[in-house]
């Protein structure tokens, strides 16, 4: 059910944690791939992660939760001649670490042979040069009374907007920072730090009927300094909450809709998916095979871009120590680039575009870097004032999207448009079409681009979509 | 006492460790604190292209551990079982209380628990290469099973989850809780189109589960079979009409209109849309819905919940009025209700929350042939992917994946797939007849709330509902929904 979309709700108290004896997890690393070869693989990686967490949430004034944590694990891959297998731990024992080792070397006489397994060549591997400006140690800096008064102010400034905010699922400041190190056995070994905070409300506002709606909103960053408001943010969730009053069903019709930016988030995933490497050589994506093929409309350039300074989705290396780097996925509607990994890249005989991703388990997946839709001149509101009926789109709801066939059918609430203004809201539809035609309908793109999360997309109108209501 | 002493050999803990990292968790006061330990080994392998590409295995271990003091709860883990890391999480999370310290009750106490789950060789100590046998067959099943059946992916993932919770209110369990699943998705494609099929199952269950009824076979056939038949679909019909569930996977209804809308804790808070309305009719008179933790061998099911309480059949929804909400130790002493044995959580990273464990519909009297006979236009939904719920609002979805067209009491075309949306304390007051086959779904679901995933299991007898909004692309016409 969960629809807060800005992740696990933390925060933390002010302790320091005891000194524990720093083990040079880099070393670490590179000490468990040696370990690896020397037992008989021909080919080693290691990942280790370490993290903390902290979070608050303050409910009607009160704090309800206050969660503080830290975690380190490690999982490592091997070959044997063609064939993978991994294996992850959290116990970093002695023995621990042996029999994470031993299964993994056990499991690779298991697996199958598999003529595109392995690691990337040394060549290719490496590390971006310069600071992108990830970490920032004062996501932490605020004493523990401070953290919880960013959470209760934002809560605050949202039951204060208006007296039809009559309740709330609280307010909310979280802090985390992550360090990732990798190693393999071509000798690469790199490592990262990276953090983040959070300050969000979720109130409910309620008509005269009783009727309740909640909505939400947020600020993140890498850096506390650039954390908007506490204020700002609830102000902005009350905002979101009050305009859903009242909502009811529309009838069944087709109309042109314009969906929201984080809405319009949702269409970029789907191009993402669309276009990761893993569906399009299974033949699991309908954009499969049509590289250099027209597949949106002409106003529609999709970018992907690990380099950007201080960015949610930048990284120095990919998952498979990869540089990362800047790839133009859609250009002009064409389709310029899938985004691949190293197995994905050869088995279509393309290179890799540096989105490998890398959990402590299994195979290189493929993730995004900063993902984004370029955007256009036009302000959200010109794109409004140009449609006479049709849907302005606030929240999905569900996953009624195939990426095999491109049919997609989801719920819908959001605000009518009628003669060019937002109208009185409405709920209980569905939005539903075809990715294949929605991607060539995208009509208009409007200037509202901003970085919230690794995706980003401006607002967006596409046309000839499926209305369901009455 | 009788024990299944997995963390007193593993970890060398005693009873007076416990005792004493309760008391440093209560050192600040508090009214409740407790200690969860986990311990979860798993294993997972996939097949693709023919080739069993990828291979591993995990284990992760931890404590978190919980103070509540009046409506506060503070938290904190650990990955780290030493005695040290320990007392240094259960003093942080103690900071949420502020007053003289407690002293936790002397001496634990563990409750009887059933034995829902009776395993003798947990899948995950089982040999390896019978699941490499598993998921060979399933490929090599769905390959067989036609030609236009090009790619092919099978999955096999199971679990074992070693757990002891332990609170100040002398609250003593243990439970190990195996997991397993198999799952074939399958694409198939002709001249012009491609679809994709799914099918899986599972449970808390040895390995030999799949190798009784529920082979790689059975579940390869049925994912080729949804794959093949999706390659003709007809466009989906836009709007308001009569919808027939079928039995089993689409409980998933009864997951999201209800389920969620009545867990305590949107209630506690009254952010529900069922929130008030106990004892008021929220669906009608054919309606009995169940929340069931103790059915054998199911995926939802828990000898005791993560906070050490016995899980329990509770109904929700009685002949169509709301009977109760789904509680945990928070929500039960807040709300001044019966804890329902509805604590869990994903792991020791974890909260607790009240969450479903097996939700279904009790079947009714009615004919399944009857209830399709009935319907003169509508849309008979077979098989289901996902759902999602606001629980405030009240407004939910779930998306059909195997659906077709009712024509004249007539099962005809099949249909793309469609997401079906109402609005929860509405929806169920539409249904007209219930079926006498009641399914559980094949062992498949999980689900999300706040960020944590649970396994679940869904229910449901053959259903008609009078009325429910489908969102397909097909324009109406003046003589139907069809063009």
């Amino acid at each position: 059910m969960s629809l807060c979309p800005c992740g696990e709700m933390i925060f933390m108290p002010e302790t320091t944690l005891e000194p524990q004896i720093e083990t040079d997890l880099k070393s670490l690393a590179q000490d468990v791939v040696r370990r690896a070869m020397d037992a008989g693989a021909t080919a080693a990686e290691c990942v280790l992660r370490e993290g903390d967490e902290f979070s608050t949430l303050v409910r009607l004034g009160q704090v309800e939760m206050l969660k503080e944590a830290g975690s380190k694990s490690i999982g490592v891959r091997v070959f044997n001649g063609k064939r993978a297998a991994s294996t992850h731990s959290s116990d970093f024992s002695h023995e621990g670490l042996e029999r994470m080792l031993n299964s993994a070397l056990e499991l690779a006489k298991i697996t199958s042979e598999d003529p595109f397994a392995g690691i990337p060549e040394p060549d290719q591997l490496g590390s971006i040069a310069g600071d992108l400006d990830l970490y920032s140690p004062d996501v932490y800096s605020l004493p523990g009374e401070e953290r919880i008064a960013y959470a209760r102010r934002a809560e605050k400034a949202a039951l204060d907007f208006d007296p039809r905010i009559k309740n709330s699922e609280g307010g909310s400041f979280e802090a985390a920072t992550g360090h990732k190190i990798l190693a393999n056995s071509h000798g690469f070994v790199g490592e990262y730090r990276r953090s983040y905070c959070s300050v969000a409300a979720v109130p409910i506002a309620q008509d005269d009927n009783g009727a309740m709606q909640r909505d939400y909103w947020y600020s993140v960053s890498r850096n506390l300094g650039k954390l908007e408001s506490p204020e700002q943010v609830g102000k902005v969730a009350a905002e979101r909450a009050l305009r859903r009053l009242g909502a009811h069903k529309v009838k069944t019709q087709h109309v042109p809709v314009i969906l929201d930016p984080l809405v319009a988030n949702s269409i970029l995933q789907h191009i993402f998916e669309g276009v990761n490497g893993d569906s399009v050589y299974r033949g699991a994506s309908f954009l499969a095979g049509k590289l250099g093929q027209k597949v949106a409309s002409s106003n529609v350039t999709v970018i992907d871009d690990g380099t950007m300074i201080g960015g949610f989705g930048s990284s120095p290396f990919d998952g498979e120590g990869i540089p990362t780097r800047r790839t133009v996925v859609f250009d002009n509607g064409v389709l310029n680039s899938y985004l691949l990994n190293t197995y994905t890249a050869k088995k279509l005989g393309l290179k890799t575009t540096g989105n490998a991703s890398r959990g402590l388990a299994g195979t290189p997946g493929i993730g995004p870097g900063n993902y984004f839709l370029q955007p256009g001149t036009k302000t959200p509101w010109q794109l409004i004032a140009d449609v006479k009926e049709g849907l302005y789109v606030t929240e999905f709801l569900g996953m009624g999207v195939n990426l095999v066939t491109g049919d997609y059918s989801r719920g819908a609430s959001g605000l009518w448009i009628s003669g060019g203004e937002l109208t009185y809201p409405v709920e209980e539809i569905t939005v539903a079409g075809n990715l294949k035609d929605m991607f060539m309908n995208i009509s208009e793109i409007a200037n509202d681009l901003e970085f919230r999360g690794a995706i980003a997309s401006p607002t967006i109108r596409i046309d000839g979509l499926t209305v369901g209501g009455e | 006492m009788d024990r299944n002493p997995f963390f007193f050999n593993h970890y060398g803990l005693t009873e007076n460790d416990l005792e004493r990292y309760l008391g440093a968790a209560l050192s600040a006061g508090g009214d409740y604190a407790d200690l969860y330990f986990e311990y979860l080994s798993s294993t997972s392998l996939s097949v693709d292209e023919s080739m069993v590409k990828s291979a591993s295995q995990g284990i992760s271990a931890g404590c978190g551990i919980r103070v509540i003091s009046g409506e506060r709860t503070g938290y904190a883990y650990t990955d780290d079982l030493s005695p040290a890391r320990i007392l240094h999480a259960a003093k942080t999370a103690a900071l949420i209380a502020s007053g003289p310290a407690k002293t936790p009750s002397a001496g634990f106490q563990q409750k009887a628990a059933r034995s829902l789950y009776p395993v003798t060789l947990p899948s995950v100590d089982a040999e390896i290469t019978a699941k490499v046998e598993l998921v060979m067959r399933g490929d090599v099943a769905a390959r067989a099973y036609d030609p236009r059946i090009k790619e092919v992916r099978v999955s096999y993932s199971d679990e074992l989850r070693n757990i002891l919770v332990v609170g100040s209110d002398g609250t003593f369990a243990e439970d190990s809780q195996p997991l397993a699943r198999l799952n074939v998705s399958c694409i198939a494609k002709n001249e012009k189109n491609s679809a994709r099929g799914s099918s899986g199952g599972g449970g808390r269950v040895a390995l030999d589960f799949f190798f009784g009824d529920k082979t790689p076979e059975y579940f390869a056939k049925e994912a080729s079979r949804q794959a093949i038949l999706q390659l003709d679909a007809r466009e989906a019909p836009a709007g308001e009409m009569e919808v027939v569930l079928g039995p089993g996977w689409p409980g998933v209804l009864l997951h999201e209109a209800v389920g969620h809308g009545l867990e305590a804790d949107f209630n506690r808070k009254q952010t529900s849309a069922f929130a008030g309305l106990i004892g008021k009719r929220v669906a009608s008179e054919k309606c009995t819905v169940v929340d069931n933790g103790t059915m054998p061998w199911r995926r939802g099911s828990l000898n005791v919940d993560d906070e050490g309480n016995p899980t329990q059949e509770n109904i929700l929804i009685e002949k169509g009025i709301l009977k109760g909400y789904l509680s945990d130790k928070l929500s039960a002493r807040l709300m001044g209700v019966a804890n329902t044995g509805n604590g869990r959580r994903e792991s020791y990273e974890h909260i607790p929350m009240p969450r479903m464990t097996n939700t279904y519909m009790v079947a009714g009297d009615d004919d399944p042939e009857d209830i399709l006979r009935s319907v003169k236009r509508g849309v008979y939904a077979v098989n289901f992917g996902g759902g999602q719920v606001d629980i405030t609002n009240g407004k939910f979805v779930f998306s059909a994946s195997e659906a077709y067209l009712i024509e004249d009491g007539k099962v005809t075309a099949p249909i793309r797939g469609a997401t079906l949306i109402g609005n929860g304390p509405e929806a169920l007051k539409h249904v007209s007849m219930v079926g006498n086959d009641l399914k559980l779904d094949e062992g498949i679901g999980t689900c999300g709330k706040d960020g944590q995933a649970v396994p679940v299991g869904v229910g449901m007898p053959t259903t008609k509902l009078d009325r429910m909004t489908v969102g397909g692309t097909a324009r109406r016409d003046p003589g139907g929904f069809m063009q």
